[in-house]
């Protein structure tokens, strides 16, 4: 089936691109770990994709490139989940029908099917997660076993899958929290056991820590040097990393660098901030809306390469071209009184008594002036921040601060995401607290001057290290600036579990060829009356446990499975689902998934207990044994009717939109947001 | 019966004069000389504002906090007879002479010395000495922050306050629960316990943290009562019971009454009412309700009315059109109908009068008996000033291209036909054959021929369209949504037949008469939503900080300069109280995980009865300090220093818990005790000496030199106020 839609669709645009630039080798910036693209990748590389495809928008088709491997290995392991719910949940519980019905849940849910169906992130991150579940219960239950080799296998395996989960996406963190916390209660009771000495008790302890700290960080590292060794080519994702970084990557400007070093006046530089990824300097033939501060010329920080970035170094008081060759060449030193010329649009970085547009605190700075020509307001003190190197201000290597001389305020990114009209870059004000922050401190990075000799920079070569720390910081920054927009409907947490609204996947218009990201509701609604009556038929047997009631052997096994099983995989769906409502990026609907398979487990198991205890409970009725069989039976025939009324949301539907009256699918649109 | 004949009538009093002693002296540190300096000190400025709403009864919105704690400062304006004139418009400005600032500044005072006493009593119910007790109180007498934040109208020490309140009286109640359970004093500080919390939640939402530890408490100690099987399966349930009303279902009562007294003060119309929903604006005197007072209620055909948009954002507005039509060519090259401009505007005008329409006939009156509009009903809408109807087709919208053009038809006959049937949807009807009504009923306009729904982009349109919002016909409807969904704000019955005639009846206000009233729960759910979503300014300032920059206390606050002398306030705490606070708790935490350890291993170094107690002293005091602390870290807003005083009230009581371990328990020899005895009394002597030398900052009163203001000046980050002469 995953050839049904020849075109790319949804977020294959974005993953399915990064494929193609490891095989292409050029470097680029994405807000999640390398692990994922670059298994996308190798895929695509070993199915002879050579990544020429261009992933420009959705919806464009495929036509002769080959995309098959790269959705085929998505398949594979988006396949995968239903064998390891299976597996998970017949070693929690020990009983066959509770695996049966988890797995028939999660095949006949038509979100996961349609979610492993494409290039994407989610059945590569999916497969991690629940391959480091099953190996952690796996290896619970060779508890008895200890340094046994099964026991060792189980525990590095949870190891590596951690390092997988975390290496595909940041939520991966969830599920080394679950991990963790059952390490950590398992631990605590090895240490309550008299009968193991200490000695013993630390073999424990160093066996977790290499298995689950140590082994995980170096593979998540490794992941990290492969992705930088294969990334070698200068790429769309340069300007979000320090100068020094770039020097890495052959194609910059700034690999094997050579330029002149000391700033003179005349020269055209770039100003980076040295905040981690905010950009560079930028303006552009834009006013700043009516309204905002003085209808001038916008200034702003932009992470990519422009020839807006560049800027041209002159003195305050004359305008003279200074490039001419008959002057002597005259060197910007620390504390000098400077004029910042924008080259394309011949404005003068500029600054005055007006808010600025989003930190209302600060001086709103502009491109002020025609032909280089403006007034007093544009004057800046340039200043050297911890002056190593004398009075000269070094290319690449100085820190520098602009003062602006009328107001006395420092010119500053403050990171914040302009609206509309400043085309979403970051704003630039001029902050009169003089706070020496990253956020006010600037170096420069091109440096163009014909008159100055050129002399080869060995630009400091980050180590790895840093580079790591770097790649991390700019990552967590691009993470926290997916900021839902006004005005724009995002999906909120409290929707997901009960389904309320799917993601259009691919095909808009009743033409088309559509598929609708959406779990089955049948599925999804029993999944959650699941989690109800475990909470209430769990807390019941809790009490019944602490008021110290004397269970009949058969039900006290039952409320094992019933509070020590159910209570991981509620935990996992909790761990997996609560945390999105504290985060303040863009959510979307494809973000529950990892939870839902957490929930679907814990369906299978509660529904298989509920009705072996409903068979005990009736055991002297004649028919009482057939109660368990039929509830399961019932169950799956259920959901197996359900997914054959919904799985053209999955498999993909033509005609007209189900708030049509006459589509095949308007009888199945049970809830009004629903619009497939 | 007559028993009191028989035996003399005995009162015996049990005076703690400790108790007695630290009050007085509570009392002394933080009235003294209240009601200097008599000009507005900081955010004096920001809830003195919401005082005299109150003293005026004007209605506001105030998303900082629920009213509890602003009622509290306004009936300390009461008490002094304050009549609410005085402009809250800076910091430093002289109060005039009607603005009682001494009882103003009286019941935070009040709130700040009491919390001495009860430091005292929280100490010694956890079970601690009467001189660890005592050492509480006297830290948090002497805290220099504690002491410049009671003393202003601020309400961080009423929030501390009712934290401690909330703490000691569930103390008080789980140490009287061993002897006398479903006794009156058990009863009492159960109850009192619960409406301390909702006193806390009410005062300001931060509340909800020392609310859910007690919880947490309780809860624990609930668990350890089930599985007491020495309790009956009945008195454990009942015991439950108690529990779950006072700690649940108390608070919520209390905290409804916060906002049903403050809807009964709050009757008047101000400054925050377009935020509201009509039906809200309405239930207040004057403003909307002036204006509607006596609408007939009842939406029917001929009706005249004014449509606002539910959602309301970014602005509140009303459905509006005017003579000028869409330009023909936008700038980007796309092209439109040129027919009427529909838009939203901000203001009320008369080109925000509509008609309803009966499509089927011709007038534009009401009919005598009026023919009312109902659920599903096909109906036209007619601009009242240029009487053309609403319209919309398959053209793209000027700044949503995805999304249809709504216009007022003109017919320019190129074969654009009319499309200007619209199907009303009441999307709050109770049945589907509920009327039109006005101002309760929220309806969406669903388009015949397209489907589409009429919805505000919220979009300003460029100069051609005056700078007023967009509206736009929605195709593809993603569930309810308040910008699909209007109201009618105001209306009348139409009696003109000619056009000249109607565009006077529509210039001259409403009239008639009835009034409609909201049910309290409407009001305050209304309220309390439109509270937690109001959106604030959250720019930064010049004394923002963050949550790490408070344990180390690298941030302070000038919150007032003397107009002409250096005498000035600043939030500054006392750095050896705040040093020591935070080791104190480092401490606990290793201290509490080594006995944690050896307890598992079965060595236990404390009695049970020991160990019962510093774990109940840890979860409260150090668990006071880590959520009304660790929350910070995740909040988006702009922070201060004050908003670490609860946070720290909590750990400075764990400072003595600690200290009477390590002498107790840690200290083997005679010798060792008496040493670390002493060391306690040298470092409680640095603390006076720090906090005495803070004190003109703390208290304001004196002015001192520049020299001397720098040597206070301990920190670089510490901004005090340095005079250039």
């Amino acid at each position: 089936m995953i050839t049904r839609v020849p075109r790319s669709s949804w977020d294959e645009t974005h993953f399915g691109k990064m494929g193609s630039y490891y095989i292409n080798r050029t470097f680029f910036f994405d807000v999640h770990p390398p692990l994922g693209k670059m298994l996308v990748g190798l895929a695509g590389y070993l199915s002879g994709y050579d990544g020429t495809f261009l992933f420009q928008k959705p919806g464009d088709k495929y036509e002769h490139h080959s995309y098959l491997g790269m959705r085929g290995f998505c398949a594979f392991l988006g396949a995968l989940l239903i064998p390891f719910a299976y597996l998970t949940v017949l070693e929690l519980s020990q009983s066959l029908p509770a695996a049966l019905l988890t797995a028939a849940l999660l095949t006949f849910d038509t979100g996961c099917l349609t979610l492993s169906q494409y290039i994407l992130l989610d059945p590569i991150l999916m497969f991690f997660i629940m391959a480091a579940m099953l190996s952690m219960v796996k290896y619970n239950s060779c508890a008895n076993r200890p340094f046994s080799a099964p026991w060792w296998l189980w525990l590095s395996l949870t190891g590596v899958n951690l390092a997988g989960a975390l290496g595909v996406k940041f939520v991966g963190l969830f599920i080394i929290l679950q991990v963790g916390w059952n390490t950590l209660s398992d631990l605590w009771h090895l240490f309550g056991d008299l009968s193991l000495s200490m000695v013993t008790v630390g073999k424990h302890l160093t066996a977790r820590v290499l298995c689950l700290i140590v082994l995980p960080l170096a593979l998540y590292t490794a992941t990290y040097a492969v992705h930088f060794m294969v990334l070698n080519k200068s790429g769309p994702g340069d300007g979000f990393f320090s100068s020094a970084f770039q020097a890495r990557l052959s194609g910059n400007n700034l690999h094997n660098a050579s330029i002149p070093e000391h700033l003179a006046y005349g020269s055209v530089i770039t100003v980076k901030s040295a905040r981690m990824a905010v950009g560079y300097l930028h303006s552009h033939g834009h006013l700043y809306p009516e309204g905002i501060g003085a209808h001038q010329q916008q200034v702003t920080t932009y992470l990519h390469k422009d020839y807006n970035n560049l800027w041209i170094i002159k003195k305050h008081n004359t305008n003279s071209d200074l490039l001419d060759p008959s002057l002597p060449v005259e060197f910007v030193r620390h504390g000098d009184i400077i004029r910042l010329e924008h080259k394309e649009t011949s404005r003068n970085l500029h600054s005055h008594y007006h808010e600025a547009p989003l930190t209302r605190k600060h001086y709103q700075v502009t491109g002020y002036g025609i032909n280089g020509t403006g007034d007093s307001n544009d004057f800046w003190r340039i200043e050297v921040v911890n002056r190593k190197f004398g009075n000269r201000i070094k290319v690449l290597r100085s820190r520098i601060r602009l003062i602006h001389l009328v107001t006395g305020c420092v010119l500053g990114s403050s990171g914040k995401v302009l609206p509309k009209w400043g085309w979403e870059q970051l704003e630039v004000t001029c902050t009169p607290y003089l706070k020496e922050t990253l956020n006010s401190i600037w170096n420069v990075e091109d440096h163009i001057n014909p008159k100055l000799p050129n002399i080869s920079l060995d630009v400091l070569q980050p180590s790895f290290p840093e580079i790591m720390l770097e790649a991390h910081m700019v990552m967590i920054r691009g993470n926290s600036g997916l900021k839902p927009k006004d005005n724009e409907f995002t999906s909120k947490p409290w929707h997901w579990p009960i389904n309320y609204q799917g993601l259009r996947f691919s095909g808009i218009n009743d033409t088309d060829f559509r598929v609708y990201l959406l779990g089955n509701p049948v599925v999804w609604w029993l999944n959650l009356l699941s989690i109800a009556l475990y909470l209430l038929s769990g807390s019941i047997f809790a009490v019944a446990v602490q008021r110290g009631a004397r269970l009949p052997a058969e039900v006290e096994g039952l409320s094992q499975v019933l509070l020590q099983g159910g209570g991981q995989l509620l935990l996992g769906w909790m761990i997996h689902y609560f945390p999105f409502f504290l985060m303040g990026r863009i959510l979307y609907f494809h973000h529950y998934f990892p939870a839902m398979l957490f929930s679907s487990m814990l369906t299978g198991l509660l529904w298989d207990t509920l009705l072996r205890l409903c068979a005990w409970s009736l055991a002297s009725f004649s028919l009482a044994g057939h109660v368990h069989a039929l509830g399961i039976l019932s169950l799956l025939l259920g959901i197996a009717y359900s997914f054959y009324l919904f799985h053209p949301l999955a498999y993909g539907m033509v005609g007209p939109l189900a708030q049509d009256p006459r589509s095949p699918m308007a009888g199945l649109r049970w809830l009004e947001s629903w619009d497939f | 019966m007559l028993g009191f004949l028989q035996r003399p009538v005995v009162v015996t009093a049990d005076i703690n004069l400790n108790v007695v002693a630290l009050t007085a002296v509570g009392l002394l540190s933080r009235l003294w000389q209240l009601s200097y300096p008599r000009a507005v000190v900081f955010d004096e400025v920001y809830y003195g504002q919401y005082i005299s709403f109150y003293m005026k009864r004007i209605f506001f919105l105030d998303g900082s906090g629920p009213p509890f704690g602003h009622m509290l400062l306004a009936l300390g304006g009461y008490l002094g007879g304050f009549d609410g004139n005085f402009l809250w418009n800076r910091i430093g400005a002289e109060y005039s002479t009607n603005v009682p600032v001494w009882s103003l500044r009286l019941l935070p005072a009040l709130a700040g010395a009491l919390s001495v006493p009860m430091a005292y009593q929280i100490v010694w119910e956890l079970g601690f000495s009467h001189c660890a007790a005592v050492g509480a109180a006297l830290l948090i007498l002497i805290e220099n922050s504690l002491i410049t934040q009671s003393r202003l109208m601020l309400l961080e020490s009423v929030l501390i306050f009712f934290n401690l309140l909330a703490v000691l009286s569930y103390l008080k109640f789980s140490n009287s629960q061993k002897h006398r359970p479903f006794s009156p004093s058990w009863w009492f500080w159960l109850m009192l316990t619960g409406v301390a919390c909702s006193c806390a939640v009410g005062t300001k939402y931060v509340g909800v943290f020392t609310y859910l530890l007690v919880l947490g408490v309780a809860a624990a100690h609930a668990w350890h009562l089930i599985g007491d099987q020495t309790l009956s399966n009945v008195r454990v349930l009942c015991h439950l019971l108690a529990r779950a009303v006072a700690l649940l279902v108390i608070p919520v009562l209390v905290y409804l009454l916060f906002f049903y007294v403050h809807l009964l003060l709050l009757c008047r119309s101000g400054p925050h009412d377009q935020i509201m929903s009509s039906a809200f604006q309405a239930s207040l005197e004057g403003g909307l309700a002036r204006i509607t007072q006596g609408q007939p209620l009842e939406v029917a055909y001929g009706s005249q009315v004014t449509l606002k948009n539910v959602f309301g954002q970014p602005v509140p507005c009303w459905l509006h059109s005017h003579q000028s039509t869409y330009p023909m060519i936008y700038e980007n090259g796309r092209g439109s109908s040129h027919q009427q401009q529909v838009t939203c505007y901000p203001f009320k005008d008369v080109n925000n009068w509509w008609i309803v329409k009966d499509p089927g006939r011709h007038e534009l009156v009401v009919n005598n008996p009026p023919r009312p509009v109902r659920h599903g009903d096909i109906v036209q809408l007619v601009h009242g000033m240029t009487t053309r109807l609403l319209n919309t087709h398959d053209v793209a919208a000027p700044l949503s291209p995805h999304s249809q053009e709504v216009s007022c038809y003109i017919d320019y006959n190129v074969s654009m036909p009319a499309q200007n049937l619209w199907r009303l949807d009441i999307v709050n009807r109770e049945s589907d054959t509920d009327v039109w009504k006005t101002i309760l009923s929220e309806v969406r306009f669903v388009h015949v021929n397209t489907s589409a729904i009429l919805k505000l982009s919220g979009a300003p349109l460029p100069d051609w369209g005056f700078r007023q919002l967009e509206v736009v016909g929605e195709k593809l409807s993603r569930g309810y949504h308040g910008s699909t969904v209007w109201n009618v704000e105001e209306h009348r019955y139409g009696r003109s037949q000619e056009q000249k005639e109607r565009e006077l009846e529509l210039r001259s206000p409403a009239q008639m008469d009835a009034s409609r009233n909201l049910s309290f729960m409407a009001r305050f759910s209304e309220l309390q939503w439109r509270m937690l979503t109001v959106r604030s300014d959250d720019s930064e300032h010049k004394y923002s900080s963050t949550p790490l920059d408070w344990v180390t206390l690298d941030t302070s606050i000038a919150y007032w300069l003397h107009p002409r002398t250096s005498a000035q306030i600043h939030l500054l705490g006392n750095i050896v109280i705040w040093a020591s606070a935070s080791l104190a708790t480092l401490v606990y935490a290793l201290l509490f995980v080594w006995y944690l350890l050896r307890r598992r291993r079965r060595v236990c170094d404390l009695p049970e009865g020991c160990w019962l107690r510093w774990a109940l002293a840890g979860a409260l005091c150090a668990g006071g300090w880590a959520v009304n602390y660790v929350p910070f870290f995740l909040m988006e807003k702009t922070l201060f220093l004050y908003h670490y005083l609860p946070a720290l009230a909590f750990q400075i009581l764990l400072l003595p818990v600690v200290l009477e371990h390590v002498s107790g328990r840690l200290c083997r020899s005679q010798l060792q005790r008496s040493f670390f005895g002493a060391l306690v009394v040298a470092w409680f002597a640095s603390a006076c000496h720090v906090s005495n030398t803070l004190r003109p900052l703390t208290y304001g009163d004196r002015s001192l030199s520049p020299s001397e203001l720098k040597a206070l000046r301990w920190k670089d980050s510490w901004d005090i106020l340095i005079r250039k002469y």
